[in-house]
């Protein structure tokens, strides 16, 4: 069973996590992601969850963590300047590997910026914004019905990779409204729980998987979590060979599933001499503008990354020997990640920072400039 | 070890990190105390801390244990407890933890009166750091960042949480240590947020420059100037021990399930 409804991207997320089984929500607002907080305010105690208003994001990735801790599936929602305030304990959840889920909804300009313009600035800050090496993984929709699914999505791949998962969206899938399927039977990935008893359970263990089972708080299953490096039993350690150890399982453990993690939609590729490579709400354009391009002759397809982080770069690896556009709104972001492939020769950028939308008739003639 | 606790501690996370002489260990001691005469089931405490010396005490018990980030504790413990209110929990804090960085979230989880237990443990100092100067260093003592005597006044932390709505609040020492058993077991029985303020002693990074020879010079300090509440009025430098307030209100946690069930009637 499906429901079809006119939705903003927001709400899609919101209904996301509701459909992923989301238990507790804390948050602070700020715009444009306030609607995924008011939501959440109004349906979680419906459903025998918990929202809270935190007193400051810091407080909101704490409580989510917390709450994760003893089972429930926890969200937040931000955008840039709480997703800043927001690292220091996303860095936390990713090294002590609890799984939640993180959305901002980007907005423009660094501090306040441009609060209710779109950006996509925040790529970096999604990859890196946290301190110390660590795996990442974060989405990009670009449609509100892919908001919808890339938040079950999300929560999948945070319980069983046990990690923060970032979503990254942006002003415009975050407002815009459109029809959306709310599909009721994706599959829901839960967290893999200790199948031995609590005297054999080693909270952090080493195992092929890569990835611990995961006790939750009062479940007699009782262990340390630390912030701290620490050795498979949780407790804090300072030998050099143990903490190697840890942070090369932690640094790795994506690898053996990137298969799975990594998503991406691909147009018209097989005959394109110029690869259009677009992510979130500049993919929308883009698209309207490779059939312009088309209808003028010239070979054009679309790359969209879906994960962004750990960027699909052996997928883009296989367009080898054709030309890349990169249209972004920011100053060139992701576009490094497709120069590390093949060298910034023929890879071309396309770049708006003023808020505005980047427009199919833009991108139309940068890519009549590049093929010209 | 007393064997008569030993059960509550993680004896591979030993030997622990405090200095000789320095009053965590008592602390810890008092809590485990506190916990064993409650009777509370082993696997439904949490304790969650932040960062510093202080906060390392979790790392060295043996129930559900979260050590945080700097000043967040609170935080996270709320996450918690609102997420899964019949867990007891616990929350140990550095008084820099508690009352600088963390400060918001100390007002805001006594603001709700979730029902935490947070013992903040007060020495003065920035111990971990090495002796800079916390919002609780009296006024004129030394710290290496305060080298010339400190100019600012501590904070009343105790006064701050029950301003900003806790239901509960005791000083003790590690002197007296019994005491702070006791309001420990009364803090965890008052359904709200309750503050335990533990004064400790910092010998290394606080006694050293404030004239402490010795860590028994320190607790004999606080020997001497702890005042019993109720008993007397208090002197320079003198301060109360033992229950300092205590009030009712509605609880976080009781109220959020209220409303749950008031959903599900039907009335919103
Ligand atoms: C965000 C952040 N800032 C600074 C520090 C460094 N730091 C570690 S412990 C500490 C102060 C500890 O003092 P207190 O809370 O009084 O605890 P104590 O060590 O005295 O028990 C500081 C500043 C940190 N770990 N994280
Ligand atoms: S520095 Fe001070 S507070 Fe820290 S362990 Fe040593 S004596 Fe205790
Ligand atoms: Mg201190």
């Amino acid at each position: 069973m499906s429901e079809a409804r006119l939705m903003q991207g927001n709400e899609a997320c919101a209904e996301g996590a509701l459909a992923a089984g989301v238990r507790f929500f804390a948050g602070y607002p700020i715009t444009p992601s306030t609607e995924i907080a008011e939501i959440m305010a109004e349906k979680l105690p419906l459903v025998g969850g918990t929202f809270i208003q935190m007193e400051d994001e810091i407080g909101s990735m704490a409580a989510v963590i917390g709450a994760s801790l003893t089972g429930a599936k926890a969200l937040t929602a931000t955008s840039g300047p709480g997703f800043s305030l927001k690292q220091e304990n996303i860095g936390f959840a990713i090294a002590t590997e609890v799984p939640c889920v993180v959305v901002d909804v980007q907005r423009a300009g660094p501090s306040t910026g441009l609060p209710t313009s779109p950006a996509q600035a925040d790529v970096m800050q999604a990859r890196w914004g946290t301190h110390g090496d660590h795996p990442a993984i974060v989405l990009s929709p670009s449609s509100v019905q892919e908001c919808y699914e890339l938040t079950v999505q999300a929560f999948n791949f945070a319980e069983e990779f046990r990690t923060a998962v970032i979503m990254l969206m942006d002003e415009v899938v975050g407002h815009l409204r459109e029809k959306v399927e709310l599909i009721e039977n994706l599959p829901i990935v839960n967290r893999k729980r200790p199948s031995v008893p609590p005297d054999r359970y080693i909270p952090y263990e080493n195992n092929e998987s890569r990835i611990p089972d995961m006790a939750n708080f009062g479940e007699g299953y009782r262990y340390h979590v630390t912030g701290l490096t620490h050795a498979e039993n949780g407790l804090p350690t300072g030998k050099p060979e143990v903490a190697g150890k840890f942070l090369a399982r932690l640094t790795s453990k994506l690898d053996l599933y990137l298969d799975r993690i990594q998503l991406w939609e691909e147009a018209e590729l097989s005959d394109a001499d110029l690869v259009a490579v677009a992510y979130g709400c500049t993919a929308r354009p883009v698209r309207e503008a490779i059939t312009a391009a088309r209808r003028e002759g010239l070979k054009v397809g679309l790359f969209r990354p879906i994960t962004i982080w750990p960027f699909p770069a052996g997928q883009i690896a296989k367009l080898g020997g054709r030309s890349f556009l990169v249209p972004e709104m920011n100053n060139g972001q992701l576009v490094g990640e497709v120069e590390r492939v093949f060298g910034p020769k023929n890879v071309h950028r396309y770049n708006r920072i003023d808020g505005e939308l980047i427009t199919p008739s833009e991108i139309l003639e940068k890519i009549r400039e590049v093929m010209a | 070890m007393f064997s008569e606790i030993s059960e509550y501690f993680r004896t591979e996370a030993l030997p622990h990190i405090w200095c000789p002489g320095c009053g965590i260990g008592t602390v810890m001691q008092a809590l485990v105390r506190a916990i064993k005469t409650l009777q509370l089931d082993q696997n439904n405490v949490v304790v969650v801390s932040g960062i510093g010396c202080s906060s390392r005490m979790t790392g060295y018990l043996d129930f559900n244990t979260l050590h945080t980030t700097h000043g967040r504790a609170l935080a996270f413990a709320t996450g918690i407890k609102a997420a899964k209110p019949e867990l007891d929990v616990f929350v140990v804090m550095g008084d820099g933890d508690a009352a600088a960085i963390g400060g918001n979230h100390f007002i805001h989880a006594a603001r709700r009166n979730i029902d935490l237990t947070a013992i903040v443990i007060n020495n003065s100092i920035y111990g971990m750091t090495g002796g800079q100067s916390s919002p609780l260093t009296p006024h004129d003592k030394r710290a290496t960042t305060s080298p010339y005597g400190n100019l600012e006044r501590p904070l009343q932390l105790l006064a701050v949480a029950q301003a900003a709505g806790a239901t509960y609040g005791a000083r003790a020492t590690t002197y007296h240590n019994q005491l702070l058993t006791k309001v420990i077991i009364d803090a965890y029985n008052n359904p709200g947020f309750s503050l335990v303020e533990a004064v400790s002693q910092c010998p290394v990074s606080y006694g050293r420059r404030n004239k402490f020879k010795t860590p028994a010079d320190m607790l004999r300090w606080q020997k001497e100037h702890g005042v019993m509440k109720g008993h007397k009025e208090i002197g320079d430098e003198e301060f109360f021990i033992g229950e300092i307030f205590r009030a009712q209100a509605p609880e976080y946690t009781r109220e959020y399930e209220k409303l749950r069930q008031r959903l599900q009637r039907g009335q919103r």
